[in-house]
């Protein structure tokens, strides 16, 4: 017998990564930004990206949604009361978003009688199964990652999760509405985002009482302008 | 969680290699796996008898090398390696550095196969005729 090496150096997520690539290419020539929004079960992802719809539509954007859960329909139904069109992608008990969900669900919609064309977006926000590891190893092609914390997980997510926190590119601290009652160290909870993830952009958020959604709608703004160049 | 996809992303990568070489037997599959790649070894460990099991690959070896963290620093300009994951501060300056050069890596490097001698004798023979 004879022993021999063969070198692959190939990326295990290859095939996802590819797919990425391609949507990436697609949300770019369609001039929409594409945002991947991570955090645990229970953040308040869906409410903050419900008052985020509603501020986008009333002000004359055309935003829409996908929005990942393992089962039901529950959080596109919540999304679609802020007047932007939204769709549910079930994954029956797979842990994260990837590309090709991705794609098959942006061709689907377009299919469908009143549906969604990418070309008639300036925003697509995709909200990932609510989870802290498996989502931050696929990339959806997305322009910005935005990882959520909300008050009530403890200063220490970044820190216990870093991953997810290193690879995005915004962050956002959900519910500062009741911040006092649950002790939250905000001192230290901006102090260990940036340990993880030096120099990211951090919104401080309540989908309640809205504090905080001026900030990320001008940064929102900002990045759509600069994609369109 | 998502440990059981990268690995049978693993096993169809390695399979279609290990066709080119028919007759080899895969001896073991060496992965390059960053810290911050969100996969815990033990885990892949796991998923990969249950993935490898009634394929070309069962009773291979699962080798999995740890990359850890590199960053570039602004402040002082040097690139230097970090134990951890828990803070992106430059070890020679303290200051954070935001530019990560390594850590995410999940890449299949390279594979160890076994082919039967026949053949590569049969090739010795070849070229030794050939010379004759």
């Amino acid at each position: 017998m004879t022993t021999r090496i063969v070198e692959l150096r190939r990326g295990i997520l290859k095939k996802n990564d590819e797919l990425a690539a391609g949507l990436r290419e697609r949300y770019t020539r369609a001039g929409a930004l594409v945002l991947n929004l991570v955090s645990s079960p229970g953040t308040g992802k869906t409410a903050f990206l419900e008052l985020t719809l509603r501020r986008l539509t009333q002000a004359g954007a055309k935003a829409a949604a996908l929005v990942g859960d393992l089962e039901t329909d529950n959080d596109a139904r919540r999304l679609a009361a802020s007047g932007a069109p939204a769709r549910q992608v079930n994954t029956h008990g797979i842990c994260h978003l990837d590309a090709e969900m991705i794609g098959k669900h942006l061709d689907d919609w377009a299919g469908i009688e009143g549906g969604v064309v990418l070309e008639g977006l300036d925003y697509l926000f995709i909200e990932n199964v609510g989870n802290l590891v498996c989502p931050s190893s696929y990339d959806l092609g997305e322009k910005i990652r935005v990882a959520l914390l909300s008050v009530t997980e403890g200063e220490d997510k970044p820190l216990k999760y870093p991953t997810l926190f290193n690879s995005a590119d915004a962050a956002a601290i959900t519910k500062i509405d009741i911040a006092e009652p649950c002790g939250f160290d905000r001192e230290l909870a901006l102090h260990n985002i940036n340990e993880i993830r030096p120099g990211i952009r951090i919104f401080e958020t309540s989908a309640k009482t809205g504090a905080g959604m001026d900030a990320w709608l001008a940064y929102l703004e900002g990045q759509r302008e600069a994609l369109r160049g | 969680m998502h440990e059981l996809s990268i690995v049978e992303s693993v096993v169809d990568a390695v399979t279609e290699t290990a066709a080119k070489y028919p007759g080899a037997k895969v001896k073991s599959v060496k992965l390059r796996v960053g810290v911050l790649a969100a996969v815990v070894q033990e885990s892949l460990e796991f998923c990969w008898e249950l993935a490898t099991v009634g394929t070309p690959l069962a009773g291979a070896a699962l080798v999995v090398n740890a990359v850890p963290i590199g960053l570039h620093c602004a402040a002082c300009g040097r690139d230097s390696e970090i134990d951890g994951v828990q803070s992106m501060r430059c070890p020679n300056c303290g200051e954070l550095a935001a530019e990560l050069l390594q850590g995410r890596e999940l890449e299949i490097e390279s594979i160890e196969i076994e082919e039967p001698d026949s053949e590569s004798a049969g090739q010795q023979v070849g070229k030794s005729a050939a010379r004759a």
